[in-house]
């Protein structure tokens, strides 16, 4: 039994904190351009912030994806090496030389990683979903498999696109910039906007939220639950497969290290932003701040003689367990 | 207040007393200077509307929340509970209304979790497998000490709650609407386990919205309403009616509406020869036309599965007919699309997102209807929640409440309000009073009535027969997965049901 009036203040409590764990990343990231500029007057640069904001699209694209994963309820530790692998084949498409011009072969190049993104992501969906497995094991396995895969293309060694002319029409991808905004951070900008959109006002994103709040609530709505929790896979493999897209053109190589450890940093990023690593609440823009929180850490560090660069996974470590606590200790107010 | 507590037996002591007990959340003051006591070997019935006061007065008394006002004495002792575990200390144990028990361990690690016997450095399993099996049998129950809680049914696992709970030693014992979940026959049981434990001279403060059972257990009772006591005294003074007039604060004379039985009515939904796997075997039933059917039977008669069977919830077989053409529904949603709205029996678990908010629950399921162009439409939805406030009305303070915040009885009057956005033309309401006032309840069997008045079909499952018989047309009874019996008409009698739905000819005297 509840009573209503007892629980009056304790919805104004909830009320503060619901605003509290959103507002927390943009009050962080805040704090960190703060220290920033103390630590080295060259940070507040604009040349530099650009710079580190166009750094930060891999894991912000990529996270986005995943706080769709995570805002259902599920989790997907495959996307570093999904990268390393959807790259590597576009790469290798590419080098093929099936089409005649660069230009054709580039366009063919950007949906073949579209759609490869969009299987590995169906992949997972499907283990996860038809064959019943916990998310964590389901997608442990695919990242061996993503990784592996890409081991076995490489031989060992690297994968590197070798047409100079697809090359040079490609570099603009990641090195242009638009108005002197760089291409990365438009794409940033842009993929995050779409998910917004989808995640806060479709019937689609409603879906998602529904799934990863309560998933029998959700079935006994009449929501296809294995459906949607599947199309939250297939997005992030869209969004790696994007990544990537943006990733060729930087180094023109992929190697088995490619993408090594961005599923933590893409999770870190979901869960610094506000995201409930339970479901149900899914934070996008949050998701984008927790990405530059972490490639802004980066940058202080380097720019910085405090701590040694070595440390910078320990950092990001804690950063994840750091935003837990707070997320934790302001939600218990 | 004017109405005193002394009515019962002066020369015992009291064990538990409160005196002018406060408590405010921030502005809003939800109890209001109350004072009663509890004795030794008494049975203290607190009865009220949700909403009343009645949790909070207990969480009071059971260490979990401080009074703003007022104070406790244990013995004539003036005190100061700091929390539940000093509250257990001193004697003082509640019963939660809501079932606490780890479900992947045994009934035997539950009842000793925290308190496990241990022998040298292990713990001694087979003293706790008596010990458990004991404290069951004592409550007049046989359950397997080894048998995981996850497997028992909700009445099994209120029995190893009470039990683990009566495993401390206690003076004073509080149960949260115990029999909420029960059927009748295992009310009986636990009613028989209550006067035990008041015969071994242990103080008992009872909350239950049952108020015949609150007349056949109670020595005295005491009523909240709004936050204030409104009456206490004797038990022997209080008719159930009178009980519920004290609680609305004015008269219930009709909690049934009438509803016109037509007597000849077309079959909408048909159907035949339908099993659920482990739960319902050859099910075969007919609903008309604006007609409102019952199913009664013990727990875990079939009942609830059937049903889910039925609409696509849990894999069944057989025939189902709907208007007279075959359909089949192989998962929920196409049973949906086909007008059938099935609403569960657990509100909190299966039909509402408590973290969410009004709005989103209320247009869940038929969210289809509130898509233009690709996105959905808040101002549309803003007016759906307008429009079913008022139409079911959701007593709600602020409309950004989220689902959870609401009282039992307005979480099922928006769950209500989310299944008739459907517009179905088959309604299948589970329990759809389970742990609600009377006040609300009247307006559930009113909405249920005006629901079948315009033509909808209506099967409601219920374990309690006097709703049953009260609004439905005709009763069908389950007994453990078959349809034993169907009563209609002057047969409908609570007798008639527990004779179908036991299997055996004659009830205890109560």
């Amino acid at each position: 039994m509840t009573d209503l009036a007892a629980e009056k203040p304790r919805s104004r409590a909830s009320w503060r904190n619901v605003d509290l764990t959103a507002v927390a990343p943009f009050v962080a990231l805040a704090l960190l351009l703060v220290l920033g500029a103390f630590a080295n007057p060259n940070f507040f640069s604009v040349d530099n912030l650009l710079n580190v904001l166009t750094r930060s699209a891999f894991i912000a694209i990529i996270a986005v994806g995943a706080t769709f994963v995570i805002s259902a309820g599920g989790l997907d530790l495959s996307v570093g090496s999904m990268v390393a692998f959807v790259a590597s084949l576009t790469i290798m498409f590419l080098n093929s030389g099936s089409f005649g011009s660069p230009a054709a072969m580039l366009a063919a190049a950007v949906v073949l990683a579209i759609l490869l993104g969009a299987a590995c992501g169906l992949a997972n969906g499907l283990i996860t979903t038809l064959g019943g497995i916990e998310p964590f094991i389901a997608t442990l396995g695919t990242m061996g498999i993503f990784r592996g895969l890409t081991t076995w293309l490489s031989q060992g060694g690297a994968i590197t696109l070798r047409s100079s002319e697809i090359q040079s029409l490609y570099r603009p991808a990641y090195f242009g910039s638009v108005l002197g905004v760089p291409v990365p951070i438009i794409v940033i900008l842009a993929t995050a906007a779409l998910g917004a959109f989808v995640l806060y006002r479709t019937r689609y994103g409603r879906h998602v939220l529904a799934v990863g709040s309560n998933e029998d609530v959700a079935r006994y709505s009449g929501i296809p639950v294995a459906r949607v929790r599947t199309l939250t896979y297939v997005i992030q493999g869209l969004c790696v497969a994007v990544a990537c897209l943006l990733y060729i053109p930087r180094l023109g190589s992929t190697s088995a290290t490619t993408g090594l450890m961005w599923e933590l940093q893409a999770i870190t990023a979901v869960v610094v932003g506000g995201t409930a690593l339970r479901g149900g609440v899914g934070r996008i823009w949050g998701t984008i701040c927790g990405a530059f929180i972490l490639e802004i850490v980066g940058n202080i560090m380097l720019l910085s003689n405090f701590v040694s660069e070595y440390l910078l996974g320990a950092i990001q470590g804690a950063i994840i367990i750091i935003a837990m606590l707070v997320q934790r200790s302001l939600a218990r107010r | 207040m004017s109405s005193s507590s002394s009515a019962s037996t002066p020369s015992a002591a009291p064990l538990l007393e409160a005196v002018g007990l406060s408590k405010s959340f921030g502005p809003v003051e939800v109890l209001k200077d109350i004072s009663l006591d509890v004795r030794a070997g008494e049975v203290h019935a607190i009865i009220g509307e949700n909403g009343a006061g009645k949790s909070t007065l207990m969480k009071l008394l059971a260490g979990h929340l401080q009074p703003s006002k007022g104070e406790l004495r244990i013995d004539g002792q003036t005190v100061t509970l700091t929390g539940p575990v000093d509250a257990e200390r001193r004697g003082i144990v509640l019963v939660h209304q809501e079932i606490l028990l780890a479900p992947d361990l045994t009934v035997a690690q539950n009842v000793y979790l925290g308190r496990e016997l241990g022998k040298g450095l292990t713990v001694d399993d087979r003293a706790m497998n008596e010990g458990a099996r004991r404290a069951v049998r004592d409550l007049g129950a046989d359950i397997d000490p080894n048998a995981v809680v996850g497997r028992l049914s909700i009445a099994q696992r209120q029995l190893v709650q009470i039990a683990r709970v009566l495993l401390v030693p206690h003076r004073v014992v509080i149960f949260d609407e115990p029999t909420a979940s029960l059927t009748p026959i295992e009310t009986e049981a636990l009613l028989k386990v209550i006067a035990d434990i008041r015969a071994r001279g242990t103080a008992v403060l009872y909350i239950s919205h049952r108020l015949p059972e609150v007349k056949q257990i109670a020595d005295r009772v005491t009523v909240l309403r709004d936050g204030r006591l409104v009456a206490s005294r004797p038990a022997a003074e209080l008719e159930p009616m009178d009980m519920a007039k004290l609680m609305v604060g004015r008269d219930v004379a009709k909690l049934y509406p009438d509803h016109q039985a037509a007597s000849a009515r077309e079959t909408v939904l048909e159907v035949e020869d339908f099993t659920v796997p482990g739960f319902a075997r050859h099910a075969s039933f007919r609903l008309g036309r604006g007609e409102i059917l019952g199913f009664a039977g013990l727990v875990g008669a079939g009942r609830t599965e059937l049903m889910e069977g039925v609409v696509g919830l849990r894999p069944g077989r057989g025939t189902v007919r709907l208007n007279g053409q075959p359909a089949h529904f192989p998962r929920v949603d196409a049973s949906l699309k086909a007008g059938i709205v099935y609403l569960s029996e657990d509100r909190k678990g299966k039909g509402l997102l408590l973290t969410k908010d009004l709005r989103t629950n209320l247009t869940l399921a038929s969210l289809a209807a509130f898509v233009r162009g690709l996105q959905i439409d808040r101002a549309r939805e803003a007016a759906a929640l307008d429009k079913a406030i008022a139409e079911f009305d959701i007593r709600t303070g602020r409309k950004d409440l989220l689902a959870g915040q609401l009282s039992g009885g307005n979480q099922q009057k928006l769950l209500l309000a989310k299944m008739m956005m459907l517009d179905p033309a088959i309604v299948i309401i589970d329990e759809p009073t389970r742990g609600i006032d009377i006040g609300t309840k009247e307006q559930i069997y009113k909405f249920i009535a005006r629901l079948a008045d315009e033509g909808r079909s209506i099967i409601v499952i219920s374990s309690e027969m006097p709703e049953l018989i009260g609004i439905c047309d005709r009763v069908l009874v389950m007994r453990a997965g078959d349809i034993v019996g169907e009563v209609a008409g002057d047969e409908m009698t609570e007798d008639r049901i527990v004779v179908l739905a036991t299997g055996v000819k004659s009830q205890e005297a109560a």
